[in-house]
């Protein structure tokens, strides 16, 4: 195998997505139905929360993703505007729409569950607004791919919304979080002595760790196969819109 | 630059340049705000300072797609780039023009809405200072934002989509400040993380809209 940079090639990123596309789909479907069904009927009830506490299984997995997929997106933004690789810009096109199902999912599951937890469907905590914000992100960046027509333009001025975004978005959680006092859970999937088994007192037991990462394993195939397919769609069209400009012009 | 800058101002202030329409628009919010929630003036002097903020913000909102977009269409923004002067100047003098425009005006008659909103007298001074810390980071900000979206027919309300969110940082310190203030708290954190975002955007955001720019122009 030579380097990564031949997949930035169409022809040869469009045949390797035609190999691997299935068997990522098919691992994703396992890995989620396993995940899912062992988290929704062969755990238990946590103790306080009772049966709410499987909500984790969605969205645990739906947030990482949503937070992820953005910042995948300002790496293929960067290497599009540094190596000019058209498919590394489509991949950050293709990207997004899922990312902003993700962050839905994300905001839904948590609301969900924070009806009958905290007596609330919203609240203004740091982590909600963040991801409140983050939506906007994405609803920005995809309202500006399509809105322009030339499709260079429109790469390069993403691309740039995407980085510019990236820095603001980070600023916004911090003021999010100087603005307002946290009601949401601190990170306790993987801090340390979580996953080493070292009880912290503040940690996903054993119990719902390993189904959870089962779904995470699930959710990071789905958006792979996802990003793989919609990617080679984008290809697809591009190349359609060469083809019919070339037939007028002729 | 200094006579691109004369040359923006001129326009801005003679007729039909919208000067004053956005602190028209600031009194109108400012003015619709208790009929929205009531004349009572504890609830009033409560959301004061955030009221005067958000007005101010969706002033200078409105104006931003001026900053660009007419330039752009009688081909003045073709000239300016092909001159000697750098992009970077050319984007930073709009922002700047745009700030006297509409940020100062914004700032003066920001004290006299905040009689009509009850704002306790100690928080004058820090409203005024917040917003004046602010109001350049708006510009700033927003000046990106249309040359993000020059190359766009009827970008207005993409315009929006784009900026809001990254208004938010900004808003939550400068509202933050001029509240710490009506309240008489300590103003020091929120003050210098505003200055620090404005003093930011004006040192790097320049280097963007101009890239951006020169995309849209390619």
């Amino acid at each position: 195998m030579g380097s990564i940079w031949e997949y930035a090639n169409p022809v040869k990123f469009s045949q390797t997505v035609s190999r691997f596309l299935m068997p990522v789909a098919v691992l994703a479907a396992i890995a989620t139905i396993v995940g899912l069904v062992w988290g929704f009927f062969f755990t238990p009830d946590d103790y306080r929360q009772g049966a709410t506490v499987k909500i984790i299984y969605l969205h645990v997995p739906s947030a990482l993703m949503a937070i992820n997929i953005w910042f995948m997106m300002l790496v293929t933004s960067l290497i599009w505007l540094v190596r000019r690789h058209h498919v590394s810009a489509l991949a950050a096109k293709a990207a997004a729409p899922v990312g902003v199902v993700m962050t839905l999912i994300a905001l839904w599951t948590g609301a969900v569950w924070g009806q009958p937890m905290w007596g609330t469907w919203w609240a203004w905590d740091p982590r909600l607004t963040s991801f409140l914000i983050l939506f906007l992100f994405y609803l920005g960046y995809i309202a500006l791919w399509e809105a322009i027509d030339n499709p260079d333009t429109a790469a390069d001025l993403t691309a740039v919304l995407c980085i510019v975004g990236s820095v603001f978005a980070m600023l916004s959680r911090y003021a999010v979080n100087f603005w307002n006092q946290g009601l949401h859970q601190g990170a306790s999937i993987m801090r340390a002595g979580a996953v080493t088994g070292a009880d912290t007192e503040e940690k996903v037991s054993n119990v719902f760790f390993y189904p959870l990462m089962m779904c995470i394993i699930g959710f990071v195939l789905f958006f792979v196969a996802l990003v793989l397919l919609r990617t080679r769609t984008e290809i697809h069209k591009r190349r359609t819109r060469a083809l019919l400009a070339r037939e007028r012009l002729a | 630059m200094k006579a691109l800058l004369f040359r923006d101002l001129k326009l801005a202030f003679r007729a039909g340049g919208g000067f004053g329409l956005g602190i028209a628009f600031f009194l109108i919010v400012v003015i619709l705000v208790p009929f929205s929630v009531g004349p009572e003036s504890g609830l009033l002097t409560k959301i004061a300072p955030g009221v005067l903020w958000l007005g101010a913000l969706l002033a200078c909102l409105l104006s931003l797609d001026r900053i660009l977009a007419l330039d752009w269409e009688d081909g003045t923004l073709d000239l300016v780039a092909t001159s000697p002067l750098p992009l970077e100047g050319v984007v930073s003098v709009k922002a700047l023009a745009h700030w006297i425009t509409t940020g100062v005006p914004l700032v003066v008659a920001a004290p006299v809405f905040g009689v009509l909103l009850n704002l306790p007298p100690q928080g004058f001074v820090w409203l005024v200072a917040s917003l004046a810390l602010g109001t350049p980071a708006l510009s700033v900000i927003g000046t990106f934002g249309a040359a993000l979206t020059v190359g766009i027919k009827r970008g207005g309300l993409l315009l929006s989509l784009l900026i809001l969110p990254l208004y938010v940082p900004t808003l939550i310190f400068g509202a933050e400040l001029a509240r710490r203030g009506a309240e008489g708290q300590d103003v020091s954190t929120p003050l210098l993380m505003l200055a620090g975002i404005t003093f930011g955007v004006i040192a790097l955001l320049p280097f963007a809209s101009a890239l951006v720019l020169r995309m849209n122009l390619r």
